[in-house]
C-alpha cells in the first residue's frame, strides 16, 4: 500500500516537451485509470512513476519518498507490460520467481510462493511450461503473477488488455478489478479505452497532449466532462457538438438558422455569448417530422439493444440513440428535440466547460420534450 | 513468383548435379588419392576409387609433417580465438544495443570501422605491434622524462599472439547486434522492474535467448581460426607453434623428391578432419542462428 504524488512533472525529450507541468495525487489502494488517445503522454507518466523515464522537471512521490532519482527495484513497484514482456526461455515458474530469485530468495520459500501466486491468478497447472506454449490471456496472467508475487505497494498497468480479443479482455477485465479487491494495492491503470477507463477505475484522469484535462470519478466525469475534450473522447458514440450563439433577448441558442431551447439560467447567465454546446446521443430525442428542430437521416446503426440514428443538423451530423421501437430509414426527415437540462456548455475559445447553475434534474431523465422552437 | 513446369524442374536439378559435382570433386580427389599408393596416385588417368592404402599414408603424413603439435596447436588457436570471439562480440553488441550513452555511435563506428580492415590488409602494423607491445609506453616514458628504458615485451611464439589480433574484429558483433535487436525494449524494462542489473540481465536473459547466435559464430569462428595460415606464417618461428596450415606445406613433395601425393593428400584428410566436425554437430544451429529469431 503507498500513496503516489506527482508534483509539477515534466518530460521534455531534448526540445520536444512531452508532458507539460502534471500535478496529481492517489490515494493508497486507489484504482486509478489515466486515459488519453495515443501521444497524449499517458504511457510515459507511467514509465516515469515506474522509474523507467527520468523525469526532467517537478517530483514523483511514492509513500513520502521522493523517488526521482532511485532505480526501478527501490521503487516498490510491479508492472504490467502491453505484450506481457515474459522471458522466453523460462518456464512459467521461474518467470513469476524471477524477481524473487534476483532478490536472493532461498529456493524452497520462493516455490511455496511461486505456487501460491500462481493459484491467485489460475496458472497452477501450467508451471512448467514455456511463454510460447501459453494462449494470450495465459501469459497475461503470468505477467500479472510476476508483479503480484512481490507484493508491490503499486502495481502499474501500461495498456495490459490491448492485445486481447474483445472477449477476454472483458474476462480479464473483470478479473484485474477482483485481483484490486483482493490486493487492494494502489493500481494505476494506463488506457486508451474508455470502457475499460469506465469499468475499472476509482479515480479517472483524463490527458490530452500532455496535459491532464480532467481528474474525478468516471461517473462525474462522463456527466460533467470539463472541456469540449473530454466530452469527445468519453462516450461512444461521442458528445454531439455545435457553436452557438446564446440569444440576449430569447432563451434559445443559435445554432446556424436553427434556434435551440436553452434553460433560462444558461440564457440569463450566458447572454450574448459565443459558445459550444454539446449533447449526449442518448439524451437527445427523436421526433416526427414537424416537430423539434429539422434534421434528415443520414444513416442508422443497429446495435441490437437499439440503434443510432446519424442525421444531418444543419451543417453537421448529429447522433442520437433511439430506442427499437422507432423506425427511420436513411432519408427520412425527422424531428430532433435537445432537452435543454442536457445541454453541456463550453467556452468556444478555451474549450473548458461553462458552469450554469441548472434547475435540479440535470442528471435525471428527461421528462419535458423540446419547448416550442 | 514460383512456377512448376517440368523443363524448368529438370533445369534446375541439372545446374544442382553440376554445382554438387563442384563441390565434391576435389573431396572425391582427396579421399581416393590418400589411399593410394605412390605408384597408383600418380597413374594417368587418375583412378576416382578408393584403395586399401588410407591408414598407412595418414600414419606417414603424422609422423612427416609432426601433425600431433601442429593439430594441438590449431585446436587451441582456433578455440582462443572462438572463444575469445564469442564473449567479445556478445559483450560489445550488448553494450552497444542495450546502453544509452551520448558517444555510442562513435563507440559503434569505431567497432564498424574494423570491417573493413581486416587483418590481410593491417597484417604488417599488427605484427609491428605483437612485436613490440610496450613501445608505445616506453616513447612516453622517453618523452615525458627523457629517460629511455628498456621494457619490452612481445608476443611473437605464443598462443596469445596467434589468437588476440583475430579477436578483435567486428564481424560477430554484428551478428549479435542483429539478433539484440530483435529483443524486445520491455524484455529488459521487465528485468529492469525485477530488479536485475544489467550483468544480472546480460547472463540470466540476453545469454540464454542468444544461444544459436553463440554456436552459430562458434562454427564460423572455429573454421576461421582453423584455416589460418598468413599470421601463423608470419609470427611463429619456433616449431613448437607450428599450426596445421603451416604444416601443409611441409607435406607438399619437394621439386626432385617422390611425388607422393597419397600422403599430401592423407595428411590434409586428416587437417580438414576437426572444422568438418564441429560443422557438421553444429549445422542444425548454424543456419537457425544465422536466419535468427527463433520465438
Amino acid at each position: 500500500m503507498a500513496d503516489i504524488t506527482i508534483r509539477a512533472v515534466r518530460k521534455s525529450y531534448g526540445k520536444t516537451a512531452t508532458l507539460h507541468g502534471i500535478d496529481l495525487a492517489f490515494a493508497s489502494g486507489e484504482f486509478v485509470v489515466i486515459l488519453g488517445p495515443s501521444g497524449c503522454g499517458k504511457s510515459t507518466l507511467l514509465r516515469m512513476i515506474a522509474g523507467l523515464e527520468d523525469i526532467t522537471g517537478g517530483e514523483i512521490e511514492i509513500n513520502g519518498r521522493v523517488v526521482n532519482t532511485l532505480e526501478p527495484r527501490e521503487r516498490g513497484c510491479a508492472m504490467v507490460f502491453q505484450n506481457y514482456a515474459l522471458y522466453p526461455h523460462m518456464t512459467v515458474a521461474d518467470n513469476i520467481g524471477y524477481a524473487l530469485k534476483v532478490a536472493g530468495v532461498p529456493k524452497a520459500e520462493r516455490r511455496t510462493r511461486i505456487v501460491e501466486t500462481a493459484r491467485i491468478v489460475g496458472l497452477g497447472d501450467y508451471l512448467e511450461r514455456r511463454p510460447a506454449a501459453l494462449s494470450g490471456g495465459q501469459r497475461q496472467r503470468v505477467a500479472m503473477a510476476r508483479a503480484i508475487i512481490r507484493e508491490p505497494g503499486v502495481f502499474l498497468f501500461d495498456e495490459p488488455l490491448s492485445n486481447l480479443d474483445a472477449t477476454l479482455r472483458v474476462t480479464m477485465r473483470a478479473e484485474i478489478r477482483k485481483l484490486h479487491q483482493r490486493l487492494s494495492a494502489t493500481s494505476v491503470f494506463v488506457t486508451h479505452d474508455q470502457v475499460e477507463a469506465m469499468t475499472l477505475a476509482d479515480k479517472l484522469v483524463v490527458m490530452n497532449k500532455g496535459h491532464v484535462e480532467q481528474v474525478g470519478q468516471p461517473l462525474d466525469i462522463y456527466h460533467r466532462p470539463a472541456s469540449t475534450f473530454v466530452a469527445s473522447f468519453i462516450g461512444a458514440p461521442p458528445m454531439n457538438l455545435m457553436d452557438a450563439r446564446i440569444d440576449a433577448s430569447a432563451t434559445l441558442a443559435r445554432h446556424e438558422h436553427l434556434a435551440i431551447p436553452i434553460s433560462s439560467a444558461m440564457a440569463a447567465a450566458l447572454a450574448g455569448r459565443d459558445v459550444t454546446l454539446g449533447i449526449r446521443p442518448e439524451e437527445c430525442r427523436v421526433l416526427p417530422a414537424g416537430e423539434g428542430l429539422p434534421a434528415r437521416v443520414d444513416f442508422v446503426e443497429e446495435l441490437g439493444s437499439g440503434r443510432i440514428v446519424h442525421a444531418a443538423f444543419g451543417s453537421r451530423i448529429f447522433a442520437a440513440a433511439i430506442p427499437l421501437d422507432i423506425r427511420v430509414a436513411p432519408g427520412d426527415l425527422i424531428g430532433l428535440a435537445l432537452p435543454p437540462a442536457q445541454l453541456h456548455v463550453f467556452d468556444r475559445e478555451t474549450g473548458r466547460r461553462l458552469d450554469v447553475t441548472h434547475s435540479a434534474g440535470r442528471h435525471e431523465p428527461v421528462r419535458q420534450a423540446a419547448e416550442a422552437v | 513468383m514460383i512456377q512448376r513446369t517440368p523443363y524448368a524442374d529438370a533445369f534446375t536439378y541439372v545446374l544442382m548435379a553440376l554445382g554438387f559435382l563442384l563441390l565434391i570433386g576435389p573431396f572425391a580427389v582427396i579421399v581416393a588419392g590418400a589411399s593410394q599408393t605412390v605408384q597408383q596416385v600418380n597413374a594417368v588417368p587418375f583412378n576416382f576409387l578408393p584403395q586399401g592404402q588410407l591408414l598407412a599414408n595418414m600414419a606417414e603424413a603424422w609422423q612427416r609433417a609432426n601433425l600431433g603439435t601442429a593439430m594441438l596447436n590449431s585446436f587451441i588457436m582456433a578455440s582462443l580465438v572462438t572463444f575469445g570471439k564469442v564473449a567479445l562480440s556478445a559483450m560489445t553488441a550488448f553494450s552497444i544495443v542495450f546502453f544509452r550513452t551520448r558517444f555510442k555511435h562513435v563507440f559503434f563506428w569505431i567497432v564498424f570501422i574494423t570491417l573493413m580492415l581486416p587483418l590481410e590488409v593491417r597484417v604488417v602494423p599488427t605484427y609491428a605491434v605483437a612485436a613490440d607491445l610496450f613501445e608505445p609506453i616506453r616513447l612516453l616514458i622517453a618523452w615525458v622524462t627523457g629517460i629511455t628504458v628498456s621494457l619490452n615485451w612481445n608476443l611473437l611464439n605464443s598462443y596469445a599472439g596467434l589468437s588476440l589480433p583475430l579477436v578483435a574484429t567486428a564481424t560477430g558483433t554484428f551478428l549479435y547486434r542483429q539478433f539484440y535487436l530483435t529483443l524486445p525494449d520491455e524484455l529488459a524494462e521487465a528485468a529492469r522492474m525485477d530488479g536485475s542489473g544489467p550483468i544480472r540481465f546480460f547472463f540470466d536473459v540476453v545469454l540464454p535467448l542468444s544461444r544459436t547466435t553463440m554456436l552459430a559464430l562458434t562454427t564460423i569462428m572455429f573454421v576461421y581460426g582453423w584455416n589460418q595460415y598468413l599470421w601463423p606464417l608470419l609470427m611463429v618461428t619456433d616449431p613448437t607453434y607450428k599450426t596445421t596450415m603451416m604444416s601443409l606445406v611441409a607435406l607438399l613433395p619437394s621439386e626432385n623428391g617422390t611425388p607422393d601425393w597419397n600422403v599430401t593428400l592423407a595428411g590434409s584428410l586428416i587437417i580438414m578432419l576437426p572444422p568438418l566436425l564441429v560443422v557438421a554437430v553444429l549445422q542444425r544451429w548454424f543456419v537457425r542462428g544465422l536466419v535468427s529469431s527463433e520465438k
